[in-house]
């Protein structure tokens, strides 16, 4: 609750600030404090993945945005009402679909009643891995995993080639008009 | 450059550390939390800490972009090839219990083996795209 809390405190702080560094800066202490979550619910695997990729790589890359921008957000041109009005109406289709959930950590709850029992049970018998996060995601969920490893290359692969071909292309120009000189 | 004295020792204290748990993370992703993913971003987030203190030269003196980028298709390559390898050896794709005689054995390598394409995957594909990101501004 306290973590909650102090979360719902920096959202407001990321939406008031309009200095871009401690928009950054609050956005990794955002997800520090979102890791903490993970591990209250007992999800360290979470919780480290966020650790490092939301508090750190991400963070970096945001100063190294920052590097390239202004570090001071300009004042809205457009009024924003109609904004608020989508953020509002979004939200509260959000919390609708939450109502539906099943409540927190009741055994009846329909993941504990399909495939996860087996997993728990035969993990160590036909893996030999104690964990069993692992030994469903990599080897029960094997074509899941490598399908999420195929994303993370597709989307290096994609951003690579955006950033690397304006750079380029803008060489090509420069040998160009020294060409033409 | 005086002032950087203190991050750079510190820096330089802590980098074979951070990546000495990355590996801890991957190797021992059987028995503790952690696996493939996390650790690919330590590896990353190393490299990052290196080229924010001692500048992106210095860093891509170290992990060459070439080798960051081949990384990429490298680790994707190594998680089909485990599928294929068991399907040579008389298995559907990715099942590993063929690997080797001991089925539940081979399970276990097969893990270690498609964790390790994750995270050369994701440490090659965060170091590259960072390159890219921070070489842009020269």
């Amino acid at each position: 609750m306290v973590l909650l809390t102090l979360m719902a405190a920096i959202t407001i702080g990321i939406v008031r600030i309009r200095n871009l560094f401690g928009v950054v800066v609050l956005s990794g202490i955002y997800s520090f404090l979102m890791a903490s979550v993970m591990i209250v619910l007992d999800a360290v695997d979470v919780a480290m993945t966020e650790a490092a990729i939301g508090a750190g790589i991400s963070t970096v890359l945001m100063l190294g945005a920052l590097y390239l921008t202004k570090t001071h957000e300009s004042d809205p041109i457009h009024s924003q009402i109609p904004a608020l009005f989508i953020a509002i109406v979004i939200a509260g289709v959000l919390v609708f679909g939450t109502l539906d959930l099943p409540p927190f950590g009741e055994a009846t709850n329909p993941i504990h009643l399909n495939v996860a029992n087996y997993y728990l049970e035969n993990s160590i018998k036909q893996t030999t891995v104690p964990n069993v996060v692992t030994s469903v995601l990599a080897s029960y969920r094997g074509f899941d995993t490598l399908g999420e490893t195929a994303v993370v290359f597709t989307a290096g692969i994609g951003v690579l080639m955006l950033l690397r071909g304006r750079r380029k292309s803008k060489a090509a120009k420069d040998q160009e008009r020294q060409n033409e000189a | 450059m005086k002032l950087d004295l203190i991050l750079r020792v510190t820096t330089k204290l802590l980098l074979p550390f951070i990546l000495m748990f990355a590996f801890y993370v991957q190797f021992h992703g059987d028995f503790g939390p952690g696996g493939g993913f996390q650790a690919g971003a330590m590896v990353a987030a190393m490299v990052f800490l290196y080229s924010i203190t001692y500048g992106l030269p210095a860093a891509q003196n170290a992990v060459p972009p070439g080798l960051a980028q081949m990384m990429i298709p490298v680790g994707v390559l190594i998680y089909t090839g485990v599928g294929v390898y068991a399907m040579f050896n008389g298995g559907q794709f990715l099942n590993y219990s063929v690997l080797t005689e001991d089925a539940p054995h081979a399970q276990a390598l097969g893990i270690l083996l498609v964790e390790s394409g994750v995270l050369i995957t994701v440490a090659g594909t965060f170091v590259s795209i960072f390159y890219v990101f921070a070489g842009r501004g020269r």
